[in-house]
């Protein structure tokens, strides 16, 4: 708990930071518990240390001195890696515009089952899971069919992967479907059967129904997850249910991925071969591309065939809550708006249990402890910036918004996005000691740098293109650093200027007032047809 | 007329490019267009070809449902029609093979196409662009250049304007030997004049150096050209053919120049292709997107193998070397290729762009494009394949140096004053053969065809109708912060552009856009006022007398539509969608209103189906597709 035991040098004069696209910079380093200070003076260099952030930035120190530079070196890195959760910066940060007592949180299964109001008949709220005995990455209270009791799915957990049972994660308003998620089914390789887990499937519809569920992994891997006791939903006891498999990739191979596009865009060579031949192998565009059209399956499911959707992969951790947020990003009007996505997130991937702890470690640049960092929580910001840019009317929020997101799930002054569960949340009292991202962003002073300007909302799904041709490196995520973005900036401002005048001062111009206009000239229109009925 | 032997034939079906949606219609061929009427629905959709704009047509192979016939335009549409009987498509195809290859300028649209404007106002419209003009806004004649009067007559290089200007010291033997010794008499000329630095960009044609022949005027003539600037005590010679293929020419006679020979010079390759590996390369790149559930890695490897991305990269590199080599160490260039109107025009024309503010506002890219393509005798009609000639001649050097535009811009969104959109027109036009602007291959060629009496120029149409084309987010203190561009040359900032290569591909676009949404509103507003119109003299008429109607002073400034650029807010602004959405607003206000009538309501186009993200389609009972509005003609509307 000592951080002064890292520090072995706190102050290093003379030091030169060298950042990409930007003058060098000269002055006074140091190390303090939480944060590199750096003070601008000037004067020359020496030994040279590279580091390089989980926010995909470069930052170079010149530090004259073999000595301090290991000293500070070694300091960085193990104040960088920190094991235990309290000690991270979430806890200690104490801005004086906010205060503790605040609410923490913007949404939860309760808040959602309270208010949607068509659920209540054929879904309840159950409490199974109050003490994280059920399920450990589950949050206490989660939504699941009024026919089946707490302790059937207790019964039906136990037959799930890390007791994930299958709940409710969203009611489609216009036909009554819902999308459910879960993890698999501990089927084995003698093909074990639950009952319990049949009847809970089973009572999510209506006996004529018919559901789907979309597994994401590969048919293969289904089948080679029963060696290791996991398995799939077999046609002969699930009849009602139809399963589509549609492969997408996790853990490692999109860490890897991560990794690789993160060099390519490193890479200093003017060679257009070259940084093609990097993209396409990184093959993070193909990851981006089979989430995007396989939460596309699952809305089209539910939208236009009418009928409910189980997802699920393995531990229904990663790829499920990517496909299921996707899907309602697709499908809900309400989740496209500012607080409607965050509340999306809160709950499905805060709340279900996301473990962004082992997830979000250290970003791409980090060579060590590859096994759980995976960009899966990325890849859903990337997605989200794929549909904004095909409907840029549709969403509330801006790409500053989802950039945001991007580095306070790495490091962050707030709690939201620290520990891998509820359980673990509340054990180390989270939502007493920090304060909550979410509900920072949504101060008015806040919310304002991160809001679309040309929102306007839709109540229809939007249907992202998944063609190749339609979709783009997010460069505002992986060029921020190396790229000159000004102009960039600079053009967005306009942007929000001439949104500006059209929405405040003269009214008769442009078209958000055009409907008053139109009235206008209806009303010119009316009077002249008084004027000649009267004649 | 006569080559056409079935100008209609029903129940033609068309098929989408990317998806199984088949469209049910009539097929009706007229002499300048080939029109698709989407049969039984109300408001039906159109689809108009201008005869110019088919690249190919194929008869494929017979199937059940009929006989296959395949069109592929310039302007990157791709039909699939199936015709019922084979005998209609093997007349249509017949016809069209005809039709799409005319053998004289007098068949071409733009001797047929009538505006409805009258005599003078033709005349105007022609007098819009003047080059002399342009030259006195560059500062010349000066000191140092002066206009010439050598090639009057198109005596030394019928390939060039009359108009030329050259060194002050430059002697007309100088001009005339220099033009001997350069390919096609395509001598040492001013292109652009940087007045800050005094510094001038001349362009020309490779020397016919060999292996050893040397000029002693051609060698004046570049000595003039350095003196004509103070500034520096050597001129630039960019090459901008690879050196191999430099080295080749020698064979032929051809070549380059010898550093020794000139004093004064500093020499430099830059490595663009020639027009056959273009030509190659585009087609490569089209069939690749062209593909059919095409993989993201698959793409990405197509757009590496075919190099388009590459040689667009090569060409903005040499523009960059030669805006710096005149506006920071403010020497003189001069460009050249092999005969000088391919590469170097792609070069001096975006090198100027990056120069000076006035060439990114509409009125001055008329005029850049009237300077460096035009009048310098870029040869429209063979690479455009205006009439039926050579092949291999044809090129999409001017498209390249449209994506080239399109890249700046997708770097600097604020400098330009216009959009993609209007490059994607400039395009359709460089091929519809609709105006005389761009038809033949040199200025004396088209005072031969007197397209000025007989046809209409292009930039008149284009004014009239700029309020499409402008461009939200231009900003003219932009210009003067920035008035030379300094482009990054990153691999990533050179993207595919979709919105050329995809224009008709609907179902690829980003499914909103700004522009779309106030084009609506526009056209609903003057409908209205239309209305409102005709009542009042309705009015009028029956002699009663109403206070004039206040008609929304607002609706002139609304003409300008605030339009995000494409790269900012991912709204590629379909224009021709927009155009097709004002068309059909009225039956769509109709069938949007009653909403359930077993039809999808999507997102503006926006549709499941036509995504494909699974085998639903056939694994559910299909319900009834609605009617969807898939195919545009904007293109119509513009063209005829």
């Amino acid at each position: 708990m000592e951080f002064s035991e890292h520090i072995k040098t706190a102050n290093v004069d003379d030091v030169v930071l060298k950042l990409p696209l930007r003058p060098a910079l000269k002055g006074t380093l140091c190390v303090t518990a939480h944060h590199l200070v750096f003070s601008e003076r000037k004067e020359e260099a020496g030994t040279c240390l590279r580091n390089l952030c989980k926010d995909l930035r470069i930052l170079q120190f010149d530090i004259p001195g073999m000595e301090e530079c290991l000293n500070v070196a070694s300091s960085i890195e193990a104040l960088s890696s920190l094991e235990s959760v309290t000690e991270l910066y979430p806890f200690f940060h104490r801005p004086r515009e906010l205060s503790l007592s605040e609410p923490w949180g913007l949404s939860s299964p309760q808040q959602q089952y309270a208010q949607t109001e068509r659920l209540w008949d054929r879904w309840r709220l159950s409490k199974v899971n109050r003490n994280f005995s059920v399920c450990m990455s589950y949050p206490r209270t989660v939504i699941v069919p009024c026919a089946i009791d707490d302790i059937t799915l207790a019964k039906a957990a136990s037959f799930r992967q890390g007791g994930r049972f299958p709940v409710l994660c969203y009611y489609h308003r216009s036909n009554g479907m819902v999308i459910m998620r879960s993890s698999q089914p501990m089927t084995g390789a003698n093909r074990k059967r639950c009952r319990e887990d049949e009847l809970l499937l089973q009572a999510a519809i209506d006996e004529s129904e018919m559901g789907y569920i979309i597994d994401t992994r590969s048919a293969q891997q289904a089948q080679q997850a029963r060696m290791a006791g996991g398995g799939f939903e077999s046609k002969a006891f699930y009849h009602h249910w139809r399963r589509l498999h549609r492969h997408l990739e996790r853990g490692k191979v999109l860490q890897e991925s991560l990794i690789k596009l993160v060099e390519a865009c490193g890479d200093p060579s003017q060679n257009m071969d070259r940084w093609l031949s990097k993209l396409e192998n990184s093959k993070w565009l193909s990851h981006v591309h089979s989430a995007l059209s396989t939460a596309g399956l699952v809305a089209e499911c539910v939208e236009r065939d009418g009928h409910s959707v189980l997802v699920h992969g393995f531990e229904g951790t990663d790829t499920t809550l990517l496909v299921t947020s996707l899907a309602q990003l697709i499908l809900d009007p309400a989740s496209r708006t500012f607080r409607g996505f965050l509340q999306l997130l809160e709950r499905e991937w805060v709340q279900a249990g996301h473990p962004f702890r082992q997830r979000c470690a250290h970003s791409a640049h980090s060579h060590a402890r590859l096994r759980q960092e995976c960009p899966a929580f990325l890849l859903l910001l990337d997605a989200t910036w794929q549909l904004g840019r095909q409907f840029p009317l549709a969403l509330e929020f801006s790409e500053v918004l989802l950039l945001r997101l991007a580095q306070d799930a790495y490091a962050s002054d707030y709690g939201t996005f620290l520990c891998s569960s509820e359980q673990e949340r509340c054990a180390l009292q989270v939502k007493e000691n920090t304060h909550c991202l979410f509900q920072f962003l949504l101060r008015r002073e806040e919310r304002e740098k991160y809001v679309n300007p040309l929102y306007e909302a839709t109540d229809l799904a939007i249907w992202p293109s998944v063609h190749p041709q339609s979709l783009q490196l997010w460069t505002g995520l992986f060029l921020r650093w190396t790229e000159y973005a000004q102009t960039m900036d600079e053009a967005r401002e306009e942007i929000w200027t001439i949104v500006k005048e059209r929405k405040e001062t003269d009214r008769p111009k442009g078209c958000a007032h055009t409907t008053l206009s139109r009235h206008d000239s209806f009303t010119n229109v009316e009077n002249l047809m008084d004027e000649l009925t009267v004649l | 007329m006569e080559h056409i032997r079935t100008p209609k034939v029903e129940q033609v079906k068309l098929l989408d490019r990317f998806n199984n949606k088949t469209t049910t219609g009539t097929l009706y061929l007229t002499a300048t267009h080939l029109i698709f009427v989407e049969s039984n629905v109300p408001g039906a959709h159109e689809i108009w070809i201008l005869h110019h704009h088919i690249a190919s047509v194929e008869k494929l192979s017979l199937t059940t449902s009929g006989c296959p016939l395949l069109i592929q335009c310039r302007n990157f549409r791709v039909v699939h029609f199936v015709v019922p009987r084979e005998r209609d498509c093997h007349d249509v195809y017949s016809s069209l093979l005809r039709l799409l290859r005319p053998v004289s300028y007098d068949e071409l649209y733009a001797f047929s196409y009538n505006p409805k404007q009258n005599e003078q106002q033709r005349e105007v419209g022609w007098q819009l662009i003047d080059l002399t003009a342009e030259f006195e806004r560059l500062g010349l004649p000066c000191d140092q250049w002066q206009l010439s009067d050598v090639n009057r007559d198109y005596k030394v290089c019928e390939t060039y304007p009359r108009d030329l200007y050259v060194p002050i010291t430059a002697s007309k033997p100088i001009i005339v030997g220099s033009s001997k010794f350069r390919s096609k008499g395509r001598f040492p000329v001013l292109t652009y004049f940087y007045q800050e630095k005094k510094a001038a960009v001349c362009r020309c044609s490779q020397p016919l150096s060999g292996f050893s022949a040397r000029c002693l005027e051609d060698e004046h003539m570049l000595q003039a050209i350095s003196k004509a600037n103070h500034n520096s005590r050597f001129v630039y010679v960019m090459d901008t053919r690879p050196k191999l293929n430099a080295l080749a020419n020698r064979a032929a006679g051809k070549g380059y120049e010898n550093e020794d020979n000139y004093s004064n010079i500093r020499f430099q390759f830059v490595g663009i292709e020639n027009i056959h590996v273009m030509r190659a390369s585009l087609q490569k790149l089209l069939e690749v997107v062209g593909t059919r559930s095409l993989s993201v890695n698959d793409y990405l490897l197509g757009l590496e193998s075919s190099g388009w991305l590459r040689h667009i990269k090569a060409i903005v590199d040499a523009a960059i070397f030669l805006t710096k080599a005149v506006t920071v160490e403010g020497a003189s260039v001069l460009v050249h290729c092999s005969d000088g109107w391919d590469r170097t025009a792609q070069v001096c024309a975006l090198g100027a762009l990056l120069m000076d503010p006035y060439y990114r506002t509409l009125k001055g890219f008329m005029v850049l494009i009237e300077k460096e393509w035009i009048s310098f005798g870029h040869k429209f009609a063979d690479r455009c394949d205006q009439l039926d000639g050579d092949p291999r001649e044809v090129s999409p050097v001017f498209t390249q140096f449209l994506d080239c535009v399109w890249q700046l811009m997708e770097q600097f969104p604020q400098a330009f004053e216009f959009s993609e959109w209007f490059l994607i027109q400039l395009h359709e036009h460089v091929h519809s053969c609709q105006f005389g602007n761009f038809l033949g291959n040199s200025q004396r060629q088209r005072e031969e065809l007197q397209l000025k009496d007989r046809t209409y120029s292009l930039w008149a149409h284009l004014l009239s109708e700029q309020h499409n084309y402008l461009n939200p987010v231009y900003s003219p203190s932009f210009a003067e912060r920035h008035p030379v561009l300094e482009p990054s040359t990153q691999p990533w900032n050179f993207k595919f552009w979709r919105n050329m290569y995809h224009q008709f591909d609907r179902t690829m676009h980003p499914r909103q856009s700004i522009l779309k949404h106030t084009l609506t509103l526009k056209e609903s507003n003057s409908k209205l006022e239309d209305t409102a119109h005709t009542l009042q003299a309705k009015l009028q008429t029956l002699g009663v007398s109403t206070s004039p109607l206040e008609l929304h002073s607002w609706s002139r400034e609304h003409r300008l539509p605030p339009r995000p650029q494409s790269l900012i807010l991912g709204a590629p602004l379909s224009r021709k969608e927009a155009q097709q959405e004002e068309e059909v607003l009225g039956e769509e206000a109709l069938e949007d209103a009653p909403d359930g009538n077993g039809g999808e309501r999507t997102v503006e186009g926006s549709s499941a189906t036509e995504n494909g993200y699974g085998e639903l389609q056939s694994s559910f009972s299909s319900k009834n597709e609605p009617a969807m509005v898939s195919l545009e003609f904007g293109v119509a509307r513009m063209t005829c």
